[in-house]
């Protein structure tokens, strides 16, 4: 089995308003500096992970190869989701052996656009979409579900927000956010503003390599020493919402017990919760901080910042095992568990 | 979301989908009224149906099974200000219901009452709490055939009304004569002596026909009194205070509203007098006295007024 590690992550300065520039020119520095910081132009395979309906365009993602060079051609694969699946796409690839390198990346703006008529549209076409019912709508059940379960307070919510978004205040490239009002009313009950993700505008790259190639491009490779991702029913109403069986199974055979680092893609505070107790993370491991998604959410990047986030505590060498976690789909639907090591 | 919008997807008329037997036949029922399930080869009821067992991932049962259309709350989330996607344009709640006989839930839209935007949930909503389909009179073929979800009826506020033509008898008649005129009329037992206003024919204590008519004065002391804090359509506010005035020559307390003075600052033996209306609205009514007022004297002390509680 091939050893494969995150060797390089850069991210934009993540914005809340939109900035009046495009996606790709969002990405284009990313990819630059990501190249710079690794020294490599060309890459064994390229994968990225984005959404057309973002930018309300067919194949908006293929613009995004103009940050790449994809002349002479490229070996090249995208997928409609969290760069995060990109990145597990590339690491596939790596593994049986064709290339040596991957860059992986993932974009996206929310605030040109309406993010929760796109979520609804996202959902089933049969049952869901027709209602209207929208993915903040829905996490909101879920979140009552497992208040109503688990005993968890509002203050317990309210204390994941504040710790998230004081965190990404101490992060250059999250938003910076206040801390939740003592008086913050409800968006969908019950849910406050501070416990739903902001809308962010944002990129994000990561490279892999094999083995000796890992080793000469990062002098501490973050090696991926165990990905996995699951999908649960589509159907809120099909599933226990108070837990995160598809969180809990990728955790285990990712090999989650013990880190030290957990940055989880919670874009609502309590999906930090149930994540938390998927993963069985304990009070000794630090979870986002970054800040995480609550404190900057660039859709269909934040899952992959949380990988790049994790691996960055590995290649400074404040952590030695540390996880990444990604979501999709309503109600924590899909999850993707990455344990990294700083030794191998 | 910017509000200046200058680009819109959509796909005009619609997207057309089919949607296989298994939908088909769930959509089809709602058409008709009815929800049903699909059983899955474990014996589970799935609704809304899937062709395929969300656990094991095997075809489902072609067997329908009617569940509902009653169910229960699941989980449910408060929409205060809907957005223009949504299905209400005025707080609503969205809900999983798992309809009776069925082993999964759906998720809909419940609609609590009518709520002014921002309106916090009420508190009668609750996970557990039993629901029903508002059918929507013209059905499609869709799921929102169900319009809404409404609460199971757990309560009903039945009005009560009767009507009678009462006649207040002789006595009475004869006291709204003098209300009329402006005075106020009582009457003499000849036993005890006592003046009982309103006139009465008979003493309540006696048990003798009164024989003498008094008229008394709009002044007395107020000897008892409560204070009420549900409304009542004869009183200026809420609260207003209620009390017994015992007016000067008379015998027995006067039931009557006491007003012109804060309900905190009201005493027994306080010296009151009637607040009439303009003598142009008086009628034989005892509404002619709106209510008894403080006047400027010295209360009167207890025990002269506690032969009178
Ligand atoms: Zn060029």
């Amino acid at each position: 089995m091939r050893e494969v590690a995150v060797v390089a992550f850069t991210q934009s300065e993540h914005s809340g308003e939109d900035q009046g520039v495009l996606e790709t020119e969002i990405l284009a520095p990313v990819i630059g500096e990501i190249k710079e910081r690794t020294g490599l132009t060309r890459f064994g395979f390229t994968c990225s992970g984005s959404c057309d309906y973002l930018q309300g365009a067919p194949f908006a993602f293929v613009s995004a190869l103009d940050t790449v060079g994809a002349w002479p051609p490229i070996s090249e694969s995208h997928v409609e989701m969290d760069g995060a699946w990109a990145l597990y796409e590339a690491w596939v690839k790596l593994l049986i052996g064709e290339v040596d390198t991957a860059l992986v990346y993932g974009f996206g703006k929310s605030t040109q656009n309406d993010i929760r008529a796109i979520f609804t549209q996202q959902h089933d076409p049969y049952y869901l979409a027709p209602l209207g019912v929208d993915h903040v709508s829905l996490a909101a059940m879920q979140a009552r579900a497992y208040m109503e379960k688990s005993g968890a307070k509002d203050e317990d919510m309210r204390a994941i927000a504040a710790r998230s978004r004081a965190a990404g205040r101490g992060n250059p490239f999250a938003l910076d956010l206040p801390d939740p009002a003592d008086d913050a009313g409800f968006d969908i009950a019950p849910l406050r503003p501070h416990d739903i993700a902001p809308l962010t505008d944002g990129a994000a790259a990561i490279v892999l390599a094999a083995g000796d190639t890992a080793r000469e491009l990062c002098e501490r490779p973050a090696w991926i020493t165990g990905i996995d991702h699951r999908v649960e029913p589509h159907s809120p109403g099909a599933r226990d919402l108070t837990r995160s069986e598809s969180t809990r199974i990728a955790g285990e055979k990712a090999g989650a017990a013990g880190v030290e680092v957990a940055e989880l893609h919670a874009q609502f505070s309590h999906e930090e919760l149930i994540l938390r107790e998927a993963l069985g993370l304990g009070d000794d491991a630090a979870v986002n901080p970054s800040g995480g998604a609550l404190a900057a959410n660039p859709l269909m990047a934040s899952g992959l910042i949380r990988i790049g986030e994790a691996a960055a505590r590995i290649h400074d060498g404040t952590a030695s095992r540390t996880l990444g976690h990604a979501s999709s789909g309503p109600c924590l639907q899909q999850n993707l568990v990455c344990v990294m090591s700083g030794e191998k | 979301m910017p509000s200046d919008v200058n680009h819109v997807v959509e796909f005009p008329g619609g997207y057309t989908r089919s949607v296989g037997p298994v939908i088909g036949r769930f959509l089809s029922e709602l058409r008709d009224g009815r929800m049903v399930g699909v059983r899955t080869s474990g014996g589970r009821v799935l609704v809304p149906p899937t062709e395929y067992d969300p656990d094991t991932g095997d075809d489902v049962t072609g067997e329908f099974v009617e569940v509902g259309p009653v169910g229960t709350v699941t989980t449910w989330s408060w929409v205060a200000h809907p957005a223009k996607e949504h299905p209400f344009d005025r707080p609503f709640a969205w809900v999983l219901v798992r309809p009776d006989g069925a082993d999964t839930a759906l998720v809909h839209a419940l609609d609590a009452g009518v709520f002014d935007a921002g309106a916090e949930a009420p508190k009668f909503l609750k996970t557990g709490m039993r629901v029903r389909p508002k059918w929507r009179a013209e059905r499609t073929g869709t799921i929102g055939d169900i319009e809404c979800f409404l609460p199971e009826v757990t309560m009903i506020n039945p009005q009560a009304k009767l009507e009678f033509r009462l006649s207040g008898g002789r006595a009475l008649h004869r006291y709204l004569e003098g209300i009329a005129q402006g005075r106020i009329l009582g009457s003499r037992c000849p036993v005890c002596e006592a003046v009982i206003v309103p006139m009465k024919e008979t003493c309540p204590r006696d048990g003798v026909p009164t024989t003498e008519e008094v008229e008394l004065p709009d002044v007395g002391t107020l000897t008892t009194y409560a204070v009420n804090n549900i409304p009542d359509p004869r009183a200026p506010e809420v609260p207003f205070v209620s009390g017994y005035v015992l007016l000067d020559g008379a015998g027995v307390p006067l039931l009557t509203l006491i007003a012109g003075v804060p309900a905190d600052q009201v005493r027994m033996g306080m010296r009151v007098k009637a607040a009439w209306k303009p003598r142009e609205e008086w009628s034989p009514s005892v509404g002619n006295i709106k209510w008894f007022e403080p006047v400027d004297e010295p209360d009167v002390p207890f025990d002269e007024i506690k032969d009178y509680l």
